[in-house]
C-alpha cells in the first residue's frame, strides 16, 4: 500500500502541477493579490442574469482559459474533478455540462480545492489518468443567498464573520512535464467540537485543520517552508496557532491562511477574512503557485478547510462539522 | 485532540473578537433617532399643511417611511445604512419594510410568483404572525376583563 | 421639543435593540418578533401609551409602536364588535402599513435588481 503513517498517501514522483488559472470578482481584484490573478472580472454578474449562472461562468472560463493557455485539447483531459458550495453542486455540474469532459462532482464545502487535487493525484499515481483538471468556484452573492440573508437586507455582520470570495480556480495535474510535484496527500477526519455559530466558521473549522495538519506532519515528518490553510480567517488562524502551541510544536512563523492573504483586512471591510471554495483555489492558483514556480519556497503544505454547514440542520440545533485535507507539494 | 466541546468553547470565546458595542449603540441611537425624527416631521407636515387628523397623520408618516425605505432598498442603499446603523435601522418601521422588500428583490430570478411573491414574507412573516397572534390574545383578554 | 423627544426616545429604543443583538448574538428576526410582541403587551397594560405621550414618533415609528397599534386596534374593535373585533382589530389598524410594504416591495422587485456588493 502507498499509505504511510495513519492517514497519509505517499505519491511517487509522477504527479506534476503543470499550470493553474485563476479568475476573481471585483472586490478580490482590489485586494493585495490583484497582480497575481490571471483575470479580474469587474462585473459581479459576468454578463449573466443571475448570480448562480455567473458563478458557473466563472468556473467554465477558468477551465477553458487554463486549457487555452496551455494549448490543450479537451480530449486530452481524462477527468474533471470539481465542486462548489451551492446545493446539488450546480455550478460544477452545469459547468461540466458545457465543458464536456468526463466529470466527477465532489462536495467538500470550502475544502473542495485540496480534496479535488488529492483525488486527482491518487488517480494519476494509480495510472488511471494522464491529465486531470481540478476546479472549484464560489460567489459571494450566490453563497449569501443560500446560507445567510438577502443581499439588500440591512444589518451588521459580526466581527468574526467572513466574506465569501467571488472567484474560480482551475489546476492542471499531469503525469509528465515540469513543475511542482504533489508528494503527499492526507484526507482529514471530520472534527466537530460543537460550534454552531454560522458567523464564526473559522472557529468551527480550526480543530479539523489542526487535526489534519498535525497528522500530516506526524506521518511525513517533513519540515515545510510554508503551511497554509484555506479559509480559517483571523479567528481560526489564531486558534490553530494556539492548538499547536499547546503541543509545544509552534508552527506560527511558517503558517498563514489564504482567507487572510486574499483581502486587506483593514481596508476592505471583510471582518475576519475571506472564505468559500474559491478562496483557497485562487490564492493557491496565483500567489502560492508563483512562490513555488519562482522557487521562493521549496515545499508547501497546502490545506483547504471546509465547514460542512447546512442552514437546515443548524436550525434543528446541530453544530457545524469541520474537515481539512492536506496536500504536500515539493518543487 | 484533548479539547472537549466545553473546554473548546472557552478557547473560541477567547479568540473571537467582540462586537464594538459602545460604538454600535451610539450609531444605533443616532440612526434610530434620526429616522423617528423624520417620522415626526412628516407627521406634523400632514397635520398642519394637509389638515389630516392626528391618528391618520401617524399612519401617513409610517407609510412615508415605509415607501422611503422600499426605494432606498431598491437602489441598494439601505443595506449600507444598516452596516453602520445596526439596530438603529432594523428596529424602526423602515427596517420592517426593508425586510419585506429585500427578499422580494432577491428572489426575482426564481419568478414573480414562486420567487418574489412566495418569499416576500420570508422575514416579515414571523413578525406579522406573532404580532397578530399577540393582538388577538390581547383583544380576547380585554373582552374577558373589561 | 417634539422633535428632540422623538429623537431621544426613538434612539433609546434602538439602543436597547442593539444591546440585545450584540450581547446575545441574535438574528434580526428574533429581535423584530420580540419587539413587536413586547409592544403588544405594553400596549395592553397601557404602558406604551405613556411612552407615546412622551416620545411622539420616537415611540410610534419603532416596531414596538407597531405592536402597540396592533394591541390598540384589537382592544378597540373587541369592545365594539366582540370576538370578531378581537380577531380583526389589530390587522385592520396596521393594514395600511403592511399593504404599503407589500405593494411597494413587489413594485421595487419589478424594476430593480440586487446591487453589486
Amino acid at each position: 500500500m502507498k499509505k504511510i503513517g495513519k492517514q497519509t498517501y505517499k505519491i511517487k514522483d509522477n504527479v506534476i502541477i503543470r499550470d493553474t488559472y485563476t479568475i476573481v470578482g471585483p472586490k478580490e481584484g482590489e485586494g493585495p493579490l490583484k497582480k497575481d490573478f490571471d483575470m479580474v472580472v469587474q462585473d459581479d454578474l459576468f454578463g449573466e442574469d443571475s448570480f448562480e449562472k455567473s458563478e458557473r461562468k466563472f468556473q467554465v472560463t477558468a477551465v477553458e482559459n487554463l486549457l487555452k493557455k496551455n494549448n490543450l485539447n479537451k480530449n486530452e483531459i481524462d477527468l474533471l474533478i470539481s465542486g462548489d458550495l451551492l446545493n446539488q453542486i450546480v455550478s460544477a455540474s452545469f459547468a461540466a455540462r458545457e465543458l464536456q469532459i468526463p466529470y466527477i462532482g465532489i462536495y467538500g464545502a470550502c475544502s473542495t480545492m485540496s480534496l479535488s487535487m488529492g483525488l486527482g493525484a491518487l488517480l494519476i499515481d494509480g495510472g488511471f489518468a494522464n491529465n486531470v483538471v481540478c476546479a472549484t468556484s464560489s460567489h459571494f452573492c450566490s453563497a449569501e443567498r443560500q446560507y445567510r440573508a438577502p443581499l439588500e437586507m440591512g444589518g451588521q455582520r459580526f466581527m468574526s464573520a467572513q466574506w465569501t470570495v467571488t472567484g474560480a480556480g482551475a489546476v492542471w495535474l499531469s503525469n509528465y512535464g515540469e513543475g511542482p510535484k504533489i508528494k503527499h496527500v492526507t484526507f482529514g477526519k471530520i472534527v466537530d467540537l460543537g460550534v454552531s455559530d454560522a458567523n464564526n466558521m473559522g472557529a468551527a473549522m480550526a480543530p479539523a485543520a489542526y487535526d489534519s495538519l498535525n497528522q500530516h506532519l506526524i506521518d511525513t515528518k517533513i519540515d515545510y517552508d510554508l503551511i497554509t490553510t484555506g479559509d480559517l480567517g483571523t479567528v481560526g488562524k489564531s486558534i490553530v496557532n494556539k492548538l499547536f502551541i499547546d503541543d509545544n510544536n509552534s508552527i506560527e512563523n511558517k503558517f498563514d491562511d489564504c482567507g487572510t492573504i486574499i483581502f486587506d483586512l483593514e481596508k476592505q471591510d471583510v471582518h475576519a477574512g475571506g472564505s468559500g471554495c474559491g478562496c483557497s483555489a485562487v490564492v493557491f492558483g496565483s500567489f502560492l503557485y508563483k512562490k513555488l514556480k519562482n522557487k521562493e519556497i521549496k515545499n508547501l503544505l497546502f490545506t483547504s478547510t471546509g465547514a460542512l454547514h447546512s442552514p437546515t440542520v443548524t436550525l434543528q440545533g446541530d453544530s457545524i462539522p469541520g474537515i481539512a485535507h492536506c496536500i504536500g507539494i515539493e518543487i | 485532540m484533548k479539547y472537549t466541546k466545553e473546554s473548546y468553547k472557552k478557547v473560541v470565546d477567547e479568540h473571537t473578537p467582540k462586537n464594538k458595542m459602545f460604538k454600535n449603540c451610539i450609531l444605533a441611537f443616532i440612526f434610530g433617532g434620526t429616522i423617528c425624527t423624520i417620522g415626526e416631521i412628516v407627521k406634523n407636515i400632514f397635520i398642519s399643511f394637509f389638515a389630516v387628523p392626528k391618528d391618520d397623520a401617524i399612519v401617513m408618516s409610517s407609510i412615508f417611511l415605509i415607501a422611503l425605505s422600499a426605494i432606498l432598498t431598491g437602489f441598494g442603499v439601505y443595506d449600507n445604512l444598516g452596516k453602520y446603523g445596526g439596530a438603529g435601522t432594523i428596529v424602526p418601521i423602515t427596517g420592517f419594510a426593508n425586510s419585506v422588500v429585500s427578499p422580494a428583490l432577491e428572489f426575482k430570478k426564481e419568478g414573480y410568483i414562486l420567487g418574489t411573491a412566495a418569499n416576500i414574507f420570508k422575514l416579515a412573516g414571523p413578525v406579522l404572525l406573532f404580532g397578530y397572534f399577540a393582538s388577538f390574545c390581547v383583544g380576547i383578554l380585554s373582552l374577558l376583563f373589561k | 421639543m417634539n422633535y428632540i423627544m422623538s429623537f431621544v426616545v426613538g434612539g433609546l429604543i434602538c439602543v436597547i435593540g442593539q444591546i440585545v443583538m450584540d450581547k446575545f448574538r441574535l438574528n434580526a428576526a428574533y429581535l423584530l418578533v420580540s419587539f413587536v410582541v413586547s409592544g403588544v403587551i405594553l400596549g395592553y397594560f397601557g404602558i406604551y401609551e405613556k411612552i407615546v405621550e412622551i416620545g411622539y414618533s420616537g415611540a410610534t415609528v419603532p416596531l414596538p409602536g407597531f405592536g402597540y397599534s396592533l394591541a390598540k386596534g384589537a382592544m378597540e374593535e373587541a369592545s365594539s364588535r366582540g370576538f370578531i373585533g378581537a380577531l380583526s382589530g389589530g390587522i385592520m389598524k396596521t393594514s395600511a402599513g403592511v399593504a404599503t410594504a407589500l405593494i411597494l416591495g413587489y413594485i421595487v422587485a419589478l424594476v430593480s435588481n440586487p446591487k453589486r456588493k
